[in-house]
């Protein structure tokens, strides 16, 4: 990566017409871009609203408990031999870093008068906190999420219930989060004039890609802040699960221009990369086009969208944010995939080290520290200072670990 | 086509006239009938053998080519394009469906189909195949007019048309775009939402017309829901072309393989009736 490129990252805070390099932009049916366009307008304008913006703030402050803690992670440190600090996301209200971009996005739709919001959920977290804010606001509520999730998932289906919203089973293709995905886009098609589709993650058609980021970048700075006071420096990294990406974009962002900072991703490697069973889009993937804009995704020769497997639903998803594509192919971040039993491995640890049970998302991120740690090592004196953006809590997981453990509740 | 391709988009001299504009022209101010099928579908061998039967009855063949995840289809379009991805049907497939049809049928052939499976094949690579093998247009779902410059070029430089979709929703301004980029059509989507049967014609469908008529002399098809012979009547008397999709693959999936040839011919008579009624 040049100097020239480095700079370049930093201006691509707005990038024309949705493009990261090659990657992003808008590849949606007709129906629905003149929508993506009012949405790109109205979300520049609300961003530039003083009433908005405080709002927001507000919200994030009492309703979602924001800032979240910056947490030394001593006994895990010691294990790992390096300073680490966990983001808390998983103390943010509803447990996870999906509120801060719900929250955003539901406001934003408020603002515009649309007062039906629909939205896709995998493992059920960007449900359960879009059904959260549309009880906030009084807004319609209707998810949709693949049959074999809601099977995978029941507690988080009965909570979006609970806060209101319709759960709308997916039969269709694999019955998981990419479908789901494209039935949020088919109500989108067919209701636009009333709906506002409040997406999950950092992909999608511009502006999605950058209005997540920026819902999300509240991380990022505030950990930033945080480091800063107590360390008295920047981290020698930061390390993110990436699904679709948006935990990672939130996190990596206000670090991008910070050089010394290493930005590293992890990918659900699920059952291992050689069996194809996995959901490693960056590190194992191709460029193309897929759920609205050009970016990796698993696809196969004739350009299929493959599925995929991971341990965890929230990163069981064949295709990741454009910006994270630009990221990697910049060489500005690196990924790595962790699988599924690393993951479990890194999930235990965390529990019995440290009091904290991790969704098993970032429990891929917490599981790369020892290798992250040996790359970053300069002498055997100094241990490497880093960030784990822990993005949301394990409750819902306790079905999956069981099983996986063999386990009889 | 207009200008705005530049001068990166050398045209091959093809021989022929675009099959399109020859029968646009030659259908004189009758509407023509447009049918949607989707390639490989129930299996490659039967779509290879309705496609002279549809040749037969069509103005226009619109071939679908299947993809893993169509998000502007509905039920019926989406079910026919997994099975038919299930009994193996790929992009080289289709066009090579197209290159057996063209060895007997004169009708315009336009693909149908999602961006990715294009991307992958290569886009120059996709356009010189499809025209060799006989297709004359292409039409891209999920490809908006802000995008589509990459493919224009590459089919202008085989001689096909790019026939781009226009929407309710569509603005003036981007009905202005798509149509310099357009060439054989313009698709007209009848109403906001997903392929699929309807039960009545979408109200939306005159002033998109006439909208579309300010920025283009070019025919306007309609599409979306049309799926009785009544619909077809209603839609041939204010637009050039009408496209039957859900309702005949729907048609395709409730018929058995060995009587698809005469439900098919016996449904597109019908429609032709009722258009013919108009």
């Amino acid at each position: 990566m040049t100097s020239t490129d480095q700079k370049r990252f930093s201006r691509l805070e707005y990038p024309v017409e949705g493009h990261f390099g090659p990657h992003g932009g808008r590849f949606v049916p007709e129906t629905i871009m003149p929508c993506l366009t009012d949405l790109e307008a109205a979300y520049r304008e609300a961003m530039l609203d003083e009433e908005f913006t405080s709002r927001l703030r507000d919200l994030l402050r009492t309703f979602v408990g924001r800032p979240t803690s910056l947490f030394a992670a001593r006994n895990l440190g010691r294990a790992v031999q390096a300073r680490v600090y966990l983001k808390r996301e998983d103390l943010a209200h509803t447990g996870a870093h999906k509120i801060n971009n719900a929250l955003g996005q539901a406001l934003l739709a408020q603002r515009m008068g649309k007062r039906r919001i629909i939205a896709e959920t995998g493992a059920g977290q960007h449900g359960v906190a879009t059904a959260t804010v549309c009880a906030l606001l009084g807004l319609e509520c209707v998810v949709y999420m693949g049959e074999e999730d809601v099977r995978r998932q029941s507690l988080n289906v009965f909570r979006m219930k609970l806060l209101g919203a319709e759960v709308r089973h997916v039969q269709s293709g694999t019955k998981t989060l990419k479908d789901a995905v494209n039935e949020t886009f088919r109500d989108w098609v067919t209701n636009v004039r009333t709906t506002h589709y409040i997406l999950g993650s950092c992909v999608g058609p511009h502006p999605y890609p950058v209005m997540v980021r920026d819902f999300q970048s509240v991380i990022g700075r505030e950990a930033r802040a945080q480091i800063q006071e107590v360390e008295g420096r920047l981290p020698d990294g930061v390390i993110a699960c990436v699904g679709g990406g948006s935990n990672a974009i939130g996190m990596f962002y206000p670090f991008a221009d910070d050089e010394t900072v290493e930005l590293i991703g992890v990918e659900a490697g699920g059952e291992g990369l050689s069996t194809g069973r996995h959901a490693a889009s960056l590190v194992s993937g191709s460029p193309g086009v897929f759920h609205g804009a050009s970016s990796y995704v698993l696809q196969d020769d004739e350009g299929q969208i493959l599925g995929t497997h991971s341990i965890s639903a929230g990163l069981d998803y064949p295709g990741v944010g454009p910006e994270h594509s630009y990221l990697k192919d910049s060489g500005r971040a690196r990924y790595l995939a962790a699988d599924d039993k690393a993951a479990l491995r890194a999930f235990q640890q965390l529990c019995r080290l440290e009091g904290i049970i991790p969704a098993l998302e970032p429990s891929h991120a917490l599981s790369v520290l020892p290798e992250v740690v040996e790359s970053l090592r300069v002498t055997e004196a100094q241990e490497p200072l880093l960030i784990v953006n822990l993005s949301g809590r394990g409750d819902k997981d306790m079905d999956t670990v069981t099983r996986s453990l063999g386990v009889e509740l | 086509m207009n200008g705005i391709l530049g001068a990166g988009a050398a045209t091959r001299n093809t021989t022929a006239e675009n099959r399109l504009d020859v029968t646009f022209r030659q259908l004189a101010g009758r509407s023509a009938l447009i049918l949607y099928v989707t390639g490989g579908y129930p299996d490659l061998e039967a779509s290879r053998r309705i496609l002279p039967n549809v040749a037969a009855e069509a103005d226009v063949i619109e071939l679908g080519i299947p993809f893993s995840d169509p998000v502007a289809d509905g039920p019926v379009v989406q079910r026919s394009s997994h099975a038919a991805l299930e009994h193996g049907a790929t992009l080289a497939g289709c066009l090579e469906s197209v290159r057996l049809l063209r060895q007997q049928s004169d009708t315009p052939i336009v693909l149908m189909t999602y961006y990715n499976p294009v991307i992958r094949h290569g886009l120059d690579r996709f356009a010189h195949e499809a025209r060799e093998a006989g297709a004359d247009g292409v039409i891209a779902v999920d490809l908006p007019s802000e995008e589509a410059r990459p493919l224009a070029v590459a089919l202008k430089a085989e001689g096909l048309h790019l026939v781009p979709l226009v929407a309710p929703t569509s603005t003036d301004q981007r009905i202005e775009r798509a149509a310099k980029l357009a060439g054989g059509f313009i698709y007209c989507v009848s109403l906001t939402g997903v392929t699929g049967v309807r039960d009545g014609l979408s109200p939306d469908i005159p002033h998109l017309l006439e909208r579309v008529r300010r920025h283009s002399d070019l025919p306007r098809a309609v599409g979306f829901g049309i799926s009785t012979p009544g619909h077809a009547r209603d839609v041939a008397r204010v637009a050039e072309g009408v496209v039957i999709g859900s309702a005949l693959v729907d048609l395709i999936s409730r018929t058995p393989k060995s009587a698809l040839e005469t439900e098919i011919r016996r449904f597109a008579a019908e429609i032709r009736a009722g258009m013919a009624a108009g």
